[in-house]
């Protein structure tokens, strides 16, 4: 395996002047100096990139990501250290950067095209593709100030991917154009991932590095935190995030917001309720090691209450919301309307989920105490919270069970498909 | 009529559907990673990388070129007969006002003043447009990775464009004052031209580069211009300073200082091509001498030296603007 991107001990040190003296009197007022605070924005980054490799470069604003991009990149050169990029290099870092308002598309596909390495015979060549992958046949002669934004951004792309480049580097430019042109742009990456090319993308957003990343660098602060496979990467990304108070802590105002906003809220008496929930805890394997579970693991929730009265019929249900408070599971304790019977003292009701599929996110548990008759008896909003992790490739919601099986062509007869009804 | 309209859109038409679909754009098999060109980023690259790098990105300068040109006259009727206009009125301007306001006895005046302006048009600007070049195209500097030396150099190539049409209208000139040009000198002012690109190309580059820092430079540049320009002998004759200095005894040092100026020589061999006449005889006044009275060599050695002064400070202008270079995007 050839190395396609070797990047050897880059750091990058900006400096943050308190104020900007760009002329040359306000240099010689200060007397030449000019305060200013040094900020490394990357610090001794080594990564090697094998060819053929989609790499993901994840960190949270401020990370210094970009500006490892833009050092592979060549726009901006590193303060020490050096990249040695294998292949010709095509960066969308902005979709139809130096774009000329007042020339043609067709004029601006030839002066884009050659900004981005394209030799004018490449161009001739791929022009036609390049305005049909852009839909834009009817106005490639009008000037592009008239274009829309959209327009804009879809020539902007078109001239980008026609560079079929060795290696290619993408900064957080996919989500371009309607649903339909996102589409295409993903198949066009993918093209370009069986074709062979290295691709080095850079994005805060998990799950698009999941879905098309083999290898995570993780940056914190200018610092390489580890390169590894996605799903490993992004664990310990979100595991940084919890450390550094980044992904706790829900606001609160907007919380009571929403409550507020809520409907039917739940009226509980004031007088001494019958049936009081004291505590909701989570319990799972190696909990006094790590915060979060894994995708799959089994995950108990116990609620502890006291009863003061002896009740005919008690449920308990449980709530599982997501970050955005929308409802992810609810349930109660038992099938039968009725509830079980409860003495007077303490008791804890425990919700054993044997295999917890929810994928990545922070979940917040909500448990009630109803009566037989539906009232509510107490109610813990939340209850506590739990984090799961996805060490897999999967995205969405949940990780449901599966598997493929492929017959190869050859391996015999075919197993009838399934009359498909429509 | 109408059928034979027709017939002749139905023949293409024809024509177009026995055409095949274009192949698809020639795969040629994709180089195996060992025979892949590689690029070093680092703080510190060569200056012969670099030289390299600019070469490879010659379509690019074109591209930068042509859209100049196309921007700066767009949606204009007459386009770029603007940029022959500009100096052809000028030209009748000073054309009139020295010959007969100011009554110059230089016969032809107009054509001393414009072979000298050609020189010096260039030269005044190229450099303004090219001090700010980086900082106008700050959008691409930030986004994009080409060698930034295009940018200032393109510059350098549309003034050459635009000398090239002052060229036209200096020779409609000749041609309507049946005036000929002296052809044995035309290879010294092509030596010139070639002394001026590269000396305006060295300034362009260091200018842009500076004021990426110093965004003073811009405006310092259109005021220095404006002094400079009465330092070289465009509009008076290079004679008078001659005579001057003569008088003073401290002829040849303060000669060389006058002359230290790279444009002066310049200046002085596109007159000596195009004017030609270095001594004319004035009525009432007797013989005149307007150009130098320098032999073809001493021109040769003088735009020699030129040359090699504009190499050096082209290689120094692009060492510097390589050392900062690696700024300019934070810079911006």
């Amino acid at each position: 395996m050839t190395v396609a991107i070797d990047v050897q001990g880059v750091s990058k040190r900006f400096r943050l002047y308190h104020q900007k003296y760009t002329s040359l009197k306000e240099r010689v007022v200060h007397g030449g100096h000019v305060p200013f605070e040094e900020f490394w924005a990357l610090e001794d980054v080594s990564a090697e990139i094998t060819a053929g490799q989609t790499v993901g470069i994840l960190g949270r604003n401020g990370s210094g990501k970009s500006t490892l991009l833009k050092c592979i990149a060549g726009i901006l050169q590193p303060t020490g250290g050096q990249v040695v990029v294998r292949g010709q290099l095509a960066a969308m870092l902005e979709l139809g950067a130096g774009f000329q308002p007042e020339l043609s598309g067709r004029d601006n596909i030839y002066l884009n095209g050659s900004l981005l390495g394209l030799s004018t015979k490449e161009i001739d060549r791929r022009f036609d593709e390049i305005v049909a992958f852009a839909e834009l046949e009817q106005f490639i002669d009008n000037q592009v100030k008239y274009y829309s934004s959209g327009m804009y951004v879809r020539l902007g792309f078109s001239v980008a991917v026609s560079v079929e480049p060795d290696v290619l580097l993408v900064d957080e430019v996919l989500a371009v154009g309607d649903e339909r042109f996102q589409q295409k742009c993903m198949d066009r990456i993918q093209q370009f991932q069986r074709d062979g090319r290295t691709i080095v993308v850079v994005s805060h957003s998990p799950d698009l590095m999941r879905d098309i990343c083999d290898t995570v660098l993780v940056l914190d602060r200018g610092r390489k935190v580890t390169m590894a496979p996605a799903g490993e990467a992004i664990r310990i990304f979100r595991e940084r995030l919890i450390e550094s108070g980044f992904a706790t802590a829900p606001a609160a105002p907007a919380d009571e917001a929403e409550q507020v906003e809520g409907a039917a809220p739940v009226e509980i008496t004031t007088r001494r309720r019958v049936v009081e929930l004291l505590s909701a805890s989570a319990s799972y394997a190696r909990q006094d090691e790590r915060n979060y579970i894994e995708t799959g693991e089994p995950i108990d929730f116990r609620v502890d209450f006291d009863v003061s009265t002896p009740v005919s019929g008690v449920q308990f249900k449980i709530t599982l919301l997501n970050e955005r408070g929308g409802i992810v599971f609810s349930s109660t304790s038992s099938g039968a309307a009725s509830g079980m019977p409860l003495d007077v003292g303490r008791g804890c009701a425990t919700f054993i989920f044997d295999s917890m599929v929810l994928l990545d996110g922070r979940f917040s548990v909500t448990v009630e105490a109803r009566d037989s008759g539906g009232v509510v008896l107490d109610i813990l909003d939340p209850g506590c919270d739990f984090e799961v992790m996805n060490p897999g490739r999967a995205v969405g919601i949940v990780g449901l069970p599966m598997r493929v099986e492929v017959l190869p062509p050859g391996s015999g007869e075919l197993p009838r498909a399934a009359a498909t009804a429509r | 009529m109408a059928m034979a309209s027709e017939a002749g859109v139905s023949a293409p038409a024809d024509a177009r559907l026995g055409e095949l679909p274009p192949a698809p754009s020639g795969d040629s098999p994709r180089p195996t990673s060992r025979d892949l060109p590689y690029r070093v980023v680092s703080s510190k690259v060569r200056l012969t990388v670099r030289v390299r790098e600019i070469w490879e990105s010659r379509e690019l300068f074109v591209f930068l070129v042509r859209k100049e040109l196309k921007v700066k006259y767009k949606s204009s009727v007459l386009g770029l007969l603007w940029s022959m206009l500009n100096p052809a009125v000028v030209l009748m301007v000073y054309y009139v006002v020295f010959k007969y306001v100011l009554k110059n006895p230089t016969p032809d005046f107009a054509l001393y003043l414009f072979s000298g302006l050609l020189v010096w048009n260039l030269f005044s600007t190229v450099l303004p447009g090219s001090s700010s070049t980086i900082v106008a195209n700050a959008g691409i500097v930030k986004k994009v990775a080409f060698p930034r030396e295009i940018l200032p150099l393109s510059q350098v190539g549309t003034g050459v464009v635009f000398l090239f049409f002052q060229m036209i209208v200096m020779a409609l000139f000749l041609l309507g004052f049946q005036y000929s040009p002296d052809w044995a000198y035309m290879p010294i002012a092509l030596f010139a031209l070639v002394d001026l690109v590269v000396l305006t190309a060295a300034f362009a580059i260091f200018l842009s580069a500076v004021n990426v820092y110093y965004r003073d430079v811009e405006h310092l540049v259109a005021v220095l211009l404006q002094a400079w320009f009465w330092g070289i002998p465009v509009v008076y004759n290079y004679n008078l300073v001659y005579n001057e200095l003569v008088k003073l005894h401290a002829f040849h040092w303060l000669m060389d200082i006058y002359l230290i100026d790279p444009i002066t020589p310049l200046v002085l061999a596109f007159q000596r091509a195009f004017y030609g006449h270095v001594v004319v005889s004035v009525p009432h006044q007797g013989r005149y001498q307007v150009l130098a009275g320098y032999s073809a060599g001493f021109y040769v050695e003088m735009l020699a030296g030129v040359l090699v002064a504009g190499v050096l400070l082209l290689l120094g202008a692009m060492r510097v603007f390589g050392r900062i270079e690696g700024n300019f995007a934070e810079e911006l």
